[in-house]
């Protein structure tokens, strides 16, 4: 194999693997926050809310991430009447396409949570949004936990799709090299390793939490 | 504390049922209850499983509302949807399953609604607590979890719970039918002492010694109506409606 081609073209991997690194951050921000809002929506008792939220759920997770991507993209240029950095766009769209699913794993853990938690809790005093955050959501934590990483992990793999609007992360600057070099074994295996070096401690770190926590 | 107040507080922990009805679906679970409880007083609730008692508590708490009638907790008009959320807070309500936040310890149970719904400092809310704790006997344990108790210990946690907000009125659903029988009486231990201390109570409960020995009045419930009510004297050992002849043979005779 090749290691000069690789230790030549470093640089340029290692900067686009802070571009990956940085988009992943911001969009499993993103996702999370967009998730933890519709999860706790979908399971309102007005249904208009719950409905809405499950419209959500049911269209990003029907529609494939590169539309997505495109449509905010473009959607943004064409509707908004300005275009929207790539960075910025491609978060929003990862953010609202895994956000669906995040969602859904909130919600099977909100509903674990047994009714009697919030009466308890209502009884007490404590507002809606108090016994959310103080009662429900910590309970969620063993249920939600690992599919949540799984979720990530999916997400920062999901990062190299954002090439489809011209996003130069770790992917797209690596199809740059090939092209320019006709080298792409070793182009796209240091690419996997980088993808492999910050999945592999999630999934690692995932399994040793689910043995360490044990049902209540 | 001045005459006024104290007829304040006298109005402020009654509670007044008027014709109040309650269906689930197309079952009439409530059909015409009426009820009243003067501050200071025990009721105890008795009647068959599905007899609405239940549901009884569970609109005087707050946690279901009355399909039509009156109902006054305290001085909110809980059949007002605008003004009964002011119940929260007012009224301590004790669960069969005790519904103990399990990711919270004893304290951190007793405390959560001081901190966050009334605002104590940590310290404030410390000394409230470990007071409550230490009422129901529990203050040893303030650093167990849930899961670490057992359930006389939980229900005693949950009633220090209820009691840290300073609730006029206490409501406790069978509040130890989850219990080993062993472990019954160290929580209506608990529940005469509230009593003797002048909470206003009402407490649906199949130990017919607690009822015999606590109640102001036995209230009997049938199939959403209230069949029969007075003290337990009357209630208890002469009951006049057939249904409480045949409800306290079969739970005598368990
Ligand atoms: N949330 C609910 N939805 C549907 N039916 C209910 C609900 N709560 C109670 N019921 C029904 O109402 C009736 C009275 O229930 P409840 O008040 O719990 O009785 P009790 O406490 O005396 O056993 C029962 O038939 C029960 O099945
Ligand atoms: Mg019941």
């Amino acid at each position: 194999m090749n290691l000069e081609l690789i230790w030549d073209n470093l640089p340029q991997l290692l900067k686009a693997f802070l571009v990956t690194l940085e988009l992943s951050a911001v969009s499993i921000a993103g996702s999370t926050a967009i998730g933890l809002v519709v999860g706790a929506l979908r399971t309102s008792r007005v249904p208009v809310v719950s409905q809405l939220a499950r419209a959500y759920v049911e269209i990003f997770r029907g529609s494939p991430l590169p539309i997505t991507l495109l449509f905010v993209y473009f959607g943004a240029a064409l509707y908004l009447g300005y275009s929207v950095e790539l960075f910025v766009a491609s978060a929003v769209g990862l953010s609202i396409y895994h956000g669906a699913y995040v969602a859904e794993i909130f919600r099977s853990g909100i509903e674990a949570v047994p009714t009697g938690q919030r009466e308890a809790a209502q009884t007490l005093g404590l507002s809606p949004m108090q016994t959310f955050r103080y009662v429900v959501l910590p309970q969620t934590r063993r249920i939600v936990f690992p599919p949540l990483i799984g979720q990530y992990i999916s997400l920062i793999k999901d990062t190299s799709i954002a090439f489809v609007i011209g996003m130069v992360e770790l992917m797209k600057a690596g199809q740059a090299i090939v092209d320019r070099t006709a080298e792409p074994v070793p182009v796209y295996l240091t690419i996997a390793a980088l993808y492999f070096v910050i999945c592999y401690p999630l999934s690692l770190w995932v399994r040793r939490n689910e043995r360490k926590i044990v049902p209540a | 504390m001045t005459a006024t107040t104290a007829k304040e507080q006298s109005i402020a922990s009654s509670i007044q049922l008027r014709a109040v009805t309650k269906a689930f679906g197309s079952v009439q679970v409530l059909k015409n209850i009426d009820l009243d409880v003067a501050s200071g007083k025990v009721v105890v609730l008795i009647g068959a499983s599905g007899s609405g008692k239940s549901t009884v508590l569970r609109i005087m708490s707050g946690l279901e509302t009355a399909d039509s009638g009156e109902v006054v907790v305290g001085d909110v008009p809980m059949h007002d949807p605008k003004r009964a959320p002011e119940i929260r807070g007012h009224v301590g309500m004790v669960f069969q399953q005790f519904n103990l936040f399990p990711h919270l310890n004893a304290l951190g149970n007793v405390t959560l609604a001081l901190r966050k719904s009334l605002k104590m400092s940590k310290a404030e809310a410390r000394e409230v607590g470990l007071r409550c704790l230490e009422r129901v006997g529990m203050q040893d344990r303030c650093a167990n979890y849930p899961s670490q108790l057992s359930g006389g210990q939980q229900q005693r946690v949950a009633i220090a719970r209820a009691l840290a907000v300073n609730p006029r009125i206490m409501f406790f659903d069978e509040a130890t039918s989850a219990l080993d029988p062993e472990l019954v009486g160290e929580v209506t231990s608990v529940m005469r002492s509230l009593a003797a201390d002048g909470m206003t109570m009402v407490v649906v409960t199949h130990e017919m010694g607690f009822a015999h020995r606590t109640a102001d009045r036995v209230v009997f419930m049938d199939d959403g109506v209230i069949a029969e009510q007075g003290s337990p004297e009357q209630v208890l050992k002469d009951p006049q409606h057939p249904r409480t002849q045949q409800f306290l043979a079969r739970v005598l005779e368990a």
